[in-house]
This record gives structure tokens, sequence and C-alpha cells, in this order.
């Protein structure tokens, strides 16, 4: 039976801005499902905020609707589209809440919607807590197999502390139902812990409901990726092996695919138990997750959670096994049949089989704690990772020492050099080995270096035998290394099949990564690619998806076009997200179509980069010199290589161009030495000199007295910073000299050779983001953003509005300003300016001669397909050519948009309710120069109330429109907010305030209600405090504007009750001034939808 | 947790696997030092090594595992399908070191060198795999330590080999003498199983639905079948060419009725018995991840496969045969062989698959139902 006649359009639910633990993959995998529903000849409408995304390209869906995937607003999409269908399992946990409470609300049966995937009675079995305890005693009534852990559900405190004996006694597991990625669930060692976690989960889930559940920690933890028919045919596409046994959350752990330690025995149980739990949960057609815990001594079984929809580990195992599991989803739902639906890669048998793998793939997760100095770093059951990187190797080793160095960090890859550590840190490091952390695996490594036992080591660990045989393993080829007269070429092999990079051996052998490389290359020792083939070559394979190994064949295929190699951008991290992905994917696609044979190298599986279907070729390798220079070397003797592009996927790639370029790569797009001019301070101030343009005053100190005096000359603040920073690492706004001696105390890696920077910081300045395409000959604006927060603000999680509001004739300065340093730096394709406009004065803050963050959201706004146009310029087309060709729009640019153009804004998502400290107290809040945003979201409108309003409820911090109003606000904002809280007043809030804010309120006319301080505690009669308020749910909107020494004090504990709670809290007067405009727009009459098709049929619109 | 380790490292001693085209692929040996002979077939199951080399079928074959990593959770008591391993040659490409399960008893290398089974590890077994896929199943030599010599002797002792095209191997893998597995609780039915190679599973499978099942060697005759006056006759896997089997006994149930169930070589003997003709496959089917569509119901079912034969059988409408009309049941989704007949007129079916699993899925189970409810009647 082929597809269903029935429906004809399909609405898709996308997961909206990245979060922690909804991240990438949900791209990936909303992207495949919306153009297979579309190929099948469907009417496909898209919800999705999140610009950053190929999802929300214009061409993906015939209405893509950039607005909040809240059931408020996708019901208005509803109505005004009608769909016969909505598919909601393709958005992550977002799609699933917003698909239950429409159900719920009766909309999706007023409007006739068929929730198609996976029905509401199926989303909730698998997602309640006490209902899936049932499916799973079900199945064991059924099939004799499949346990949970003993647990009981409660839903409040007490029944909490009473279930504490019921579940066998502490340590105990506290899991709220409805949340994603495992945020607020935790472990209790005791009464106080206890009470403390269940308080955050029970505040959490939305049902105020937690699980209270037997500890299984230690056990081994594994995942199964299924896929179900209609005609209930169901197959398991892969198995996954957690390296990091239970209690590490699966996001957060490295894991393993296939399954390593199970026999068939175990495995095939493992399987009927999914099986009938997908059965059972009645997912009817598509993906399920399910997650299994096994006793390593007695074998004991039991079924951890499922997710009835596709996920972080199905997009994993799609990339490890080349089975497209949305895809293949989306097929299912619209009423196709496993064996209906061929499989992609062999192109001669169906998708009804389950994956045979010849290879062995890790995934291993990234953190950024360096983002959050007092965030508790121990591992938990909450997802505490932003991104990830897969490789794959012919053997596990391999596999984990290409995961190590695609993680991009300096300690990840294991040291082999002598650490100093000796018999006697052997202990320690055991010790050290027993907390779940980041680095773990190196510790474990460490101890096995210092002399550390197998046994030892699984006891402290609890990783299976296996991998710590396997580390053993890969510390014995170290140390063969490290004892060898020479490095013959038998030793160099041997280590190659295990994966050491060039410079691990080096590192061993005290040579120079150079030499080793081509000490290798002469004696003919290069890698092999092999494909991912589904099937381990038991069928020809017709889809070039490679990973390198060391053996004897290598499977690359000749070719007579000439090649484009994109460099990706490797794991998302705070900085350095999905939107270069999505820049790196739009050139594939352009120079594709432009007639080259696109050839992508990346390492993320979460993105649409690594997809097998996006380039021509691709090569899942880690971006490092070695790794990619082979890559290279692989094309070359495969046929003609245009060339490398490396602007696109952020500083990754940007890091290895000059590399690259010694080592004979053809680079094209923007020189190493044009970068270099716009990175290197020094060099960029020479460029702002010759082109007449005004930089702030700034200095390099290697000391205090250095600092101090050209802070006293520029004037406080300063903003001072290390010399070569990412995402604004370690910056810092400094107020007087007291801190600023603090600083240079604290910054341990200054030296002569790492300078610190010290800026004028610009009060009161307007921040500008300009984005724009250099061909040598004429500039394109792309788009000029305003900052809504004030400078000192990190770009990137600052909000900003397209076109800008407040400026004027300065388009046409910012204009020549561009078009001035892109000509003297040599920039050929994108580069990203930021300025900052004081007074009259233009100042030019950096240039980055590269696709910036806000490229997605550029193009978004002004329909033009930056990214393609970028990755064009670079193989030389120029922008005449590019408007004659319909890419770029006939006439005008970013800089010239219609009056009535739409206004977009940009805001910004912090992952604040997923770190708290040691003692379990949230980390602050308060926006920096310090990038910490994970992902973005944007807002269109008629006019900027109404994009920032749904701006703020696409970021899950919906503007109330009445209610209760805390301000306490900053001796120097308190001017500034008295207009602001009358039109709060006027909108009919209640206005509340502490002593200070209120008495300047009261003084200017505006009623308004004291509330005591935290630090005042509760008053005589009980009164409570705004902190207590807060946590009630009685405040509806908090405004705090912290000021200097406010540290960890009141408005600390404000702020991070807010996060606990939900509750909107605005840090700026400025996001306050944004807001009441939003508000303003949110009563004054119903906010429309609009899809992304409808704005562009404009003349800008292209392609 | 069981962690055995295996026998203190050895000295890495050499191995060549010579295919008889020629092509030679050099590693370390693995198990026995020493040299072996057989037909070279892939295996693409990712979990049950145990299984496979105990599976009687794999007799005089040498198999080539396409999953790196081999011998994680060592051996154990409980899942071997024989008495011994019969793979003739194991080629790996990363032999584990140690055993890690918590039934693991000993290491894989320990029962392949106590048990004599000469294998290679370290070679690129996915090259191996694709020339294989390419060229066809071939005769092949392993040689190790002292077993290397010259390339074109070590290719000329492959090559004076015989092949599986015509080898009678049922006979030598078959158990000497009747025993019999009883029925898990009540004995519904009595059946007797004719061993050609059987697994351990089958009998099992078929026990724990209540048959006794007197399983009887490969030579036995009619007479000893209709002694036990059995309810239904079952036809096992085994290794070889099905174009050498005595088909007496299967005939004979035939005429007189009796259900008749065949699996793998049991289903290419009913298919031989009635008329049609068996054929040898490029590469055969090895692997625990092959779809077969059941075409009464539509469904598909994700089967283990180990065979190298497969019966020729029109696949459109029922074919007309001594014992009344046939109809193929099952065809493999990836390649459209035939995997499964059906006789409309009597009680007998054969899949050329393993409902019992052992390794595999366990989704075609039911099978062993359907027997069951064919002598129920």
């Amino acid at each position: 039976m082929p597809k269903r006649a029935d429906i004809r359009s399909v609405l898709v639910i996308g997961s909206g801005p990245i979060v922690i633990g909804q991240a990438a993959e949900f791209d990936y995998s909303g992207t495949q499902a919306c153009r297979v529903l579309r190929a099948e000849g469907l009417r496909v409408i898209l919800v999705n905020p999140n610009p950053a995304t190929i999802m929300t390209d214009p061409e993906i869906a015939d209405a893509t609707y950039i607005e909040p995937a809240t059931p408020e607003f996708v019901e208005k999409i509803i109505a005004r589209e009608r769909p016969d269908a909505l598919l909601a399992t393709m958005g992550g946990q977002t799609g699933l809440n917003t698909a239950i409470a429409l159900h719920e609300a009766g909309v999706l049966e007023m409007y006739g919607v068929e929730l198609i995937g996976a029905n509401a009675d199926a989303i909730r079995k698998g997602e309640n807590r006490e209902q899936f305890k049932a499916v799973v005693a079900a199945v064991r009534e059924k099939i004799g197999y499949g346990d949970t852990a003993r647990s009981v559900i409660c839903h409040s405190m007490a029944e909490v502390l009473a279930g504490v004996e019921r579940v066998g006694g502490y340590p105990v597991v506290v899991r709220p139902s409805f949340t994603m990625g495992g945020a607020g669930s935790g472990f209790a060692h005791d009464e106080a812990e206890l009470r403390r976690i269940a308080e955050v989960a029970l505040t959490l889930s939305p049902s105020s409901e937690v699980l209270l559940e037997e500890s299984i920690t230690g056990w081994k933890e594994y995942e199964l990726e299924l896929m179900r028919d209609k005609n209930d045919n169901v197959v398991v596409v892969c198995s996954i092996e957690n390296l990091d046994p239970m209690s590490v959350h699966t996001g957060d752990s490295i894991t393993v695919a296939p399954a390593m330690t199970l026999t068939d025995r175990e495995y095939q149980i493992l399987r009927d138990i999914g099986i009938a739990v997908i059965r059972e949960v009645g997912v009817d057609t598509g993906g399920c997750n399910i997650q299994f815990g096994v006793h390593p001594e007695t074998g004991r079984i039991v079924v951890v959670e499922m997710n009835p929809r596709v996920s972080r580990s199905s997009a994993l195992a799609s990339k490890a096994t080349g089975f497209p599991i949305a895809k293949i989803a989306a097929r299912l739902a619209i009423g196709y049949t496993l064996d209906e639906i061929p499989n992609d890669i062999t192109g001669q048998t169906p998708a009804s089989f389950e994956p045979a793998l010849d290879y062995v793939v890790v995934k291993a997760p990234r953190f950024a704690f360096e983002k959050f100095p007092d965030a508790d770093r121990t591992l938990t059951t909450t997802m505490k990772s932003v991104g990830e990187v897969m490789a794959i190797g012919r053997n596990f080793p391999q596999a984990l020492n290409k995961a190590l160095r695609s993680l991009e960090k300096r300690d990840a890859p294991f040291v082999f050099a002598d650490a100093g550590d000796g018999p006697r840190d052997k202990d320690r490091l055991v010790e050290a080995a027993r907390r779940p952390a980041e680095d773990r695996i190196s510790v474990v490594m460490r101890a096995i270096r210092a002399g550390a036992g197998r046994e030892e080591l699984f006891e402290a660990t609890k990783i299976d035998p296996w991998f710590i045989d396997q580390l053993f393993l890969i510390n014995e080829v170290a140390v063969e290394l490290a004892r060898a007269a020479e490095l013959g070429p038998e030793l160099l092999a041997h280590a190659k099949r295990y994966g050491f990079s060039d410079a691990q051996i080096a590192a061993i052998r005290s040579m120079r990564e150079d030499d080793v490389r081509r000490m290798r290359h002469e004696l003919g020792i290069r890698p092999v690619y092999k494909t991912v083939d589904t099937c381990a070559a038991e069928f020809a394979a017709r889809t070039p998806y490679f990973y390198s190994s060391y053996d004897d064949e290598s499977e690359v295929a000749p070719r007579t076009k000439p090649a484009v190699i994109i460099l990706g951008s490797g794991p998302n991290r705070i900085g350095q997200g999905v939107e270069f992905d999505y820049s790196c994917v739009h050139a594939s696609f352009a120079l594709h179509d432009a007639g080259y044979e696109t050839v992508m190298i990346n390492c993320n599986p979460e993105t649409v980069s690594t997809d097998y279907d996006t380039s021509d070729r691709l090569y899942f390798e880690p971006l490092t010199l070695e790794d990619v220079l082979e890559v290279v070397h692989a094309e070359q003797q495969a046929g003609p290589v245009a060339g490398i592009i490396v602007q696109l996927g952020g500083q990754t790639p940007l890091g290895l161009a000059q590399a690259l370029k010694d080592n004979g790569v053809p680079l094209v797009g923007t020189p190493p030495e044009a970068i270099h001019r716009a990175e290197d301070r020094a060099a960029f101030g020479r460029v702002l000199a010759r082109t007449g343009l005004t930089a702030t005053e700034y200095g390099t100190a290697t000391s205090f007295a250095e600092a101090k005096a050209i802070a006293d000359e520029v004037g406080y603040p300063v903003l001072v910073r290390p010399s070569y920073v990412l995402g604004g690492r370690g910056m810092e706004i400094v107020y007087d000299e007291e801190r600023l001696a603090a600083y240079i105390a604290e910054s341990t890696e200054i030296g002569p050779r790492r300078p610190v920077l010290i800026d004028r910081f610009l009060d009161d300045a307007i921040e500008i983001d300009v984005d724009a395409l250099y061909d040598g000959e004429e500039l394109y604006l792309g788009g000029v953003m305003e900052h809504i927060e004030e400078a000192g603000i990190h770009s990137g999680d600052s909000a900003c509005v397209l076109p800008p509001l407040t400026l004027g004739a300065e388009i046409g300065r910012l204009r020549a300003s561009a078009e001035a340093i892109a000509r003297d730096i040599g920039v050929r394709g994108l580069i990203n300016i930021q300025f900052a406009l004081a007074g009259d004065v233009l100042y030019v803050l950096e240039a980055n001669p590269r696709a910036s963050r806000t490229v997605p959201f550029v193009s978004k706004a002004t329909a033009v397909p930056l990214a393609k146009a970028a990755a064009r310029i670079s193989l030389g087309a120029t922008i005449a050519q590019l408007r004659d060709e319909g890419l770029l729009p006939p006439h005008g640019d970013g800089g010239t948009l219609p009056p009535d153009a739409p206004i977009s804004v940009k805001e910004a998502v912090l992952p604040w309710s997923r770190f708290r400290d040691p003692s379990g107290r949230w980390t602050d809040t308060v926006l920096g120069p310090e990038m910490r945003s994970t992902g973005e979201v944007m807002g269109i409108g008629p006019d900027f109330g109404v994009a920032f309003a749904k701006s703020q409820a696409a970021a899950s911090c919906a503007l109330p429109t009445k209610g209760r109003v805390f301000m306490s606000v900053a001796d120097r904002d308190k001017r500034a907010v008295v207009f602001l809280a009358r039109a709060l007043a006027d909108h009919g809030f209640s206005l509340l305030a502490t002593a200070g804010t209120a008495k300047a309120l009261r003084r200017h006319g505006i009623e308004t209600t004291v509330v005591r301080k935290h630090s005042e505690g509760p008053g005589p009669n009980g009164e409570p405090t705004i902190v207590r308020l807060i946590h009630e749910g009685s405040i509806d909107l908090i405004v705090n504007t912290p000021y200097d020494a406010d540290g960890r004090t009141d408005g600390f504990e404000i702020r991070t009750a807010a996060v606990a709670r939900g509750v909107p809290c605005l840090t700026t007067v400025q996001a306050l001034a944004a807001a009441i405009q939003g508000i303003d727009a949110l009563t004054c009459g119903e906010v429309e939808v609009r899809p992304l098709q409808e704005y562009s049929r404009r003349p800008a619109a292209a392609r | 947790m069981t962690a055995t380790r295996a026998a203190a490292p050895r000295a890495r001693v050499p191995a060549v696997l010579v295919l008889e085209d020629g092509r030679t692929f050099r590693g370390l040996a693995f198990g026995a030092v020493g040299e072996t002979f057989g037909e070279a077939v892939f295996s693409t199951g990712m979990t049950g090594y145990q299984e496979t080399l105990t599976d009687p079928s794999y007799h005089r074959q040498v198999v080539v595992m396409t999953a790196p990593h081999v011998g994680n959770t060592g051996m154990n008591d409980e899942d071997p399908e024989s008495g011994r391993i019969w793979v003739s040659g194991y080629v790996v490409r990363d032999p584990s070191r140690i055993a890690s399960s918590w039934r693991a008893r000993r290491g894989l290398e320990e029962d392949l060198q106590a048990q004599g089974v000469v294998g290679i590890s370290g070679v690129d077994t996915r090259a191996l795999t694709r020339h294989l896929r390419e060229r066809g199943a071939m005769r092949v030599g392993i040689f190790s330590g002292p077993a290397i010599a010259g390339d074109a002797a070590m290719l000329a002792r492959v090559r004076a080999t015989p092949g599986m095209a015509g080898a009678d191997l049922a006979s030598e893998v078959s158990c000497a003498r009747p025993y019999v597995v009883p029925a898990v609780g009540r004995r519904r039915f009595t059946v007797a199983a004719i061993d050609y190679g059987i697994k351990a599973a089958t009998p099992r499978r078929m026990a724990e639905r209540g048959i006794e099942v007197h399983v009887l060697p490969a030579t036995a005759t009619v007479e000893q079948v209709e002694a036990l006056d059995p309810d239904g006759v079952f036809l096992s896997n085994g290794p070889g060419d099905p174009d050498t089997a005595d088909l007496s006994v299967v005939r004979a149930a035939l005429d007189r009725g009796r259900p008749v169930f065949g699996i793998c070589f049991g289903h290419e003997l009913l298919g031989r018995a009635l008329g049609f003709s068996t054929y040898k496959l490029k590469y055969g089917h090895h692997g625990i991840n092959q779809p077969v569509r059941d075409r009464a119901t539509g469904r598909v079912e994700i089967t283990a496969h180990n065979h190298g034969f497969a019966v020729d059988v029109p696949v459109d409408g029922p074919a007309a045969t001594p014992y009344g009309r046939v109809e193929v049941s099952h065809v493999c989704l990836n390649d459209g062989v035939v995997e499964g007949l059906v006789l409309l007129d009597r009680p007998a079916f054969g899949v050329q698959y393993h409902p019992e699993a052992a390794a595999g899925p366990h989704d075609a189970g039911h099978l062993f139902d359907r027997f069951a409810a064919l002598m129920e009647g």
C-alpha cells in the first residue's frame, strides 16, 4: 500500500532554538522530513522560530512560519493553513509538548487535524513515567523479560520524602516528567540533597510530577533505535552502548555503536523488549529510542525510558549507520511501509532491514564549563554538554582517538608524553576517575600510565572491562612507540591503525608533527577511505560517505568534475553553533548547482552538513590539519580539486587556513594573509589607519603596571580580554583600578606572548553588526543589525533588530566603511564588521573575514542567500554576475530595504536552567561581554513591537500582558526606568519594587508596593521576600538591572529564582523598553502569523 | 563481572590468507597455528560469533567476520549450537584480548586453539568481503607460522582442495546415534527430526511448544522414521550441496501426508523432493539482518540466514508438483531469492532461513507454532 491519499498537507513542528538537550540534530531530522514530504507531493507547513536552520530555508517547506512553536501561535497557523495532519515527532520535546497541549485543548479536533507518527496516547504512554511503568509491566507479562527500576510517582515534597523507603533507600534518582535532556533530574544521597533536587524537579515538570527511583548507577547502559510501520513491521536500526555507565546522561556520555559487550542472547532480549515496548506504547509509525540498563553481574535488564520521536540518539544512529531515520519516519507517517521504501545507500535493497556495521562509531560530548565557572562539573542525569562529535574507525581505539581529537580541545586527546604521574599518583587518579566528569577518560588513561590495574579501574568507574582493556591496548601502543629504538614503518603503521595522530606520535618521539607526517608519507603510510554502506559490504554502495582507516583498500572513486572541499565547523559549542553549519550547507548546494562536485569534511553528527545527501561526497573526519590534508590528498588523487573553502565553518577551519596553505593546499576565498590582517590587532589597527576609520583607544599589556597606564590614558570603564579569544572568552568590563588589578592577577595565562588587550569601553553606544559580501570590486551590504542591548554585551547574546530602527544616514557611512575595510583586508566572500555609534562617532570594533553567526538571520530577514553568494564569490564569481543570475537581487542590497520591509528581531537563548553550582544553586544570569547563549530565535512582524514579542515567546520568555511586575534597578538606571514603569502601570500591571526603586517611582507619582529584599528576610508578620514571591508564582515579569558589587546577593537570588520558575527577567533598561513595545503590540489586537514565503515576495527575492 | 584475561600475549605470528583466484591478505595468526582450507564466506552478524562458530552448517567453510571486534564477550557454556566449533577457518580484524561478560567461561582464542581451528587476524576484512561479493564465494587457505610457503605453492594447495558444489557433508556433521529432546511441559506431539547438521536451538524451540523431538542421524531410513510413528517430520539445516542428499525419507513423509517442516538444507531437500532444482548463490546469505516477506500476510521479518544454495521455484502462482500445488511463501527482499515454500494440498512447508535464530532475531519463531498447528490438523 502506498501513501495515504487523505493527507494532502502536513504541519511540521520544529524544535525551536538550540538549547542544551535539544540541538542541531532536530534541524537535520526536520529538514529530512520536510524534504521527503514535499517530494511526496504534500503541502508542507513548517513552524520553527530558529533562523539558523536549514529547515527554515524557504525552499524546504511550502509555507515556513518563523513563529514561536507555542500552542498559541501554532493554533493561529492551523487556523490559517488548515493542514490535514500534524507531524510532531520531528521537533523534539518541544514538538511533542505543543502537540499534546493542542490536543488537550481540543484544537486539533476542532480543525480536524490528525496527529500522525505518534498519537497523543502513545506520546503520553512514552513520556509519562507511571504509564510507562505499566507499559513495561505489560511487556514483561507477554514476553517474560523487561523490568523497570523500583519507583514511586510523587506530586509533592511529602510524597517524595515518604517514597525513599519504598524504592529501597538512598541513593535515589529524581526525574521530573515532561522535561527534555533530563533537565531537573539528579541523584540524592541524603534528605537535604533530595529536598533540593525534588523542589526544582517539581517546579520544572509542567505536570508537577516527579519520579523517585531506585538507583541503577554503574549498570551497563544501552540504547536501541527502532522503526515501526503501519503493518507492524519493526526494525532495530542501531544499538548504542554507553562507555560511561548509568548515572551519566547519555548526551554527556561517550557512546559506541554498535554495542560491544553483549552476546547475541542478551542483545536479542533487548531487541525483543524494544519491539514489544514500541507495540505496547502504540507508536503507529516512525522511530523511537529505548534506553536500557543491564546489571553487569546478573544481567538483569531495566528499561529506563523511551522517546516516541526522533532524538539526538536517532540522529547519531542515522549518521552511524547510513539509515536515515527521520526521512524514513516521515514516509512511514504518511502511510508507506518499510519494505516500500528503498535503502538510498544501496539503491537495490529495501529499508526493512537492520544495518550491519563493519566499523566502530564513537560519539564524544563537548562541554562549555569554561563559560560557567560556577557550575558544578560533575556529570549527572541532567545533560550539560553543548555539542558532540562522532568518529568512525575500523576499531574502537581508532574511533576513540579520532573522536577525542575531533573535540578540538587541547586536553581532550590522550597525552602520552610523561605527565609526571608516578606510582604515588596512582591512587589519587583512580579516586578521581570515580567521579564522572568531562575528562574522566583522560584520567583513566593517566591512571593506567601510573600503574593502575584493570580491576581497580573497573571498581572505580564501572566502565566495562572490555573498554578498559582497549584503553590499556592504546597505552601499550604508546609505550611501544616510546621504547622503540627507531620509528620503523611497521611500528608507525601499527600506531596509525590504533588511531594515533601524527601529533601524538611526534610528542611521544620528541619530534615535530610535520616530520612524522613527512616520514609517514615517504613510507607510503596513508589512510584509505572506506564507505558507510548500511550492510557491511554485502551490497554495493552508491553513496560516497567515507571515513578513514589504515587498511589495504580505498573505495574513493575517480571523478572528472572539479571538486570543492568545504571544511565544516566541528562540534557545536557556545560561539560556534549551527549557524556555521548552515553556511557550509548553503555553500555545498550553491557550488553543486554551479557544476562543482562538493566534498564536505565534518565530524558533527547533529548537523545537516553531515547528511550523506547534502554534498556529493562526505568525509566524516576530524577537522585537524592531519585529517584534512589526507582527505585533500585522496581527493586530489581522485580528480581535479578547484579549491578548499575555510571561511564558512567558523573559527575551526579558519584556524587551519595558514597551515593548509603552507602545505600547498589550494585555498579559495579570502586568503590567510587577509585573515591575519583582520584578526591581529596591530595589523587591523594599520588597516583602520589606512582607511581613515576610527578604532576605540586601546593598548596591550603584559603586566598590571602596563595595564594601569593604558586604562588611565583611555579612561574607565575599559574592556579587557586575552589577545586571542573566541566568543568573548575571558572578557570583562572593568570600571576601576581595583578590579583591573584583580583581573590581571586572576588571568594566569598572561605573559609576553599572550598579552591582554585593553580597550576603551563605549558606555551608552549603539552597537551595530554588519554582514557583507565583497568580490574585490564591489560590496554587497547584506544586512545591518542594531543591537537592542547596549555595547558591552556580547553580540551573540544581544538581541538585535533588522532593519535598524534608529539609523538613517549612518547606513551610507557603514557601507563605505565596510567597503574600505573589505578592500584593504583583501576579502573575497563574506565579512562581518562590528561598529559602535557613540554620539556622532562611528567606531570600528572588529572585523571577521568569514561567515558570521548572523548570516542565516540576515539571509532569512532579507531573503537573500548570503552564504551561497559567498561560496560562489570564493570561486571567482562577481557580485554583478550573481545579480544577473538572480542569486543576488538585481538592484539594491540589505542597506536599501523598502520602507515597508518587515522587522526582524533576533533574540539569544541562554542555558541558565542547566547549570547549578556544586551546592545546587543556579548560576547567575547577568549578560556580559562573554558569550553564553546556545542558540537564537527570530521574530518577524510588521513593526518592532510584534517582532520583539514573538521573539520573546519563541525564546520561552513570553511577555505577560497583565499581572505583577517586580522592579529593582541600579541607581544609574533609575531615571531611565521611570517612563517605562509608567507605561507598565498604564497597561494595568501592578508594580512591586524594593525600597530604593519604589522610592524613585513614587516620587514620580507611580503607585508601587514595596517588597522585602531576600537579604532582609521575611517580615515580622511573615511578609514574604521577593524571592519567595517569585517561587510562589505570583510575579509575572521581573526587571532587575545589576549594579556593581551586586555579586551574589539580592540580585543574584532574584535572577536565579526567575530561572527556576521560568519568569521572564529583564536585566537591561533597553530590554525593558523593547518589552514594553512588545506588550503594546500584544495588547492592541491580534498578532498575526505569516509564512516567510509571503514576506519574500519582494524585489529582493532570490532563488 | 567476569573479565577473563586471555592467554599471555604471545609473539606476533605471521599468517597469510590465499584465495583461489590468487588474491592474498597478510595478517597475524589467530587461534591455532598451521594451515586450513575451505570455502570462504562472509558473515555480517554483529553479535553471535559463538553460535556461528558452533553451527554445523559452517562445516568446511572459512568464515570472514565483517564486524571488526570479535570475541569481546568470550565463550560461555550456554550459547554453543553444537558440541564443537565447525568452521574450518576464521578471519577477523580485531580479536578481543579479554572476555567480558558475566557468563563468559573462556576466551575465544583459547577455544580456537584448544580445538585446533586456524584463523587469521588483522586483515582488511572489508576488502576481502568486497572481493567475495564481486567474485563470489571461493576456496581459500589460511597458512600461519611454519605453514607459510611461497605464494605459488600456497595457491596451488588452495586450488587442489575440493569446492562446495557436490560436497556431501551432512553425514560428516550428523549425530552418530538417535537422541531425544523431551517436550517442556505436557507432550503434545512427537517429531522425527533428521539431523543434517542441526543446531541445538532448533529442538529447544520445538520442545518449548510441547514437542518431543527424536533427533535421527542423516542416514536414517524411512523405516527408522516410521518406527516412531511421528506426528511430523522435521528436516534440519546443514552444510554442503543439497544435490547429494538422499530424499527417500522426505518423499515417504510426503507420501504418507505427515506434516513436514524443513529449514535451510532441509528446505532445500523438500524443494528437491518436490521436483525443483537447487542452485548455488554467488556469495550466499550469511547474516542476521535479512528482510523476508511472508507473502500471505505481507509482513516483513528480520531473519537469520546462512545458506549458499537456494531452491529454484517459479515465484508467480502455484506450481504443480507430484505432491500437488506448491507456492513460494517467503522471499528475501534484498535480492528476491526464494526463502520459503508451502504445499497447498499437503501439510508441508519449508524456509530457507533460520526461525530458531541463535544467533539472530526471534521474528520468525512463530513458524514452529505453524508446524505445531499442522500437526494439530
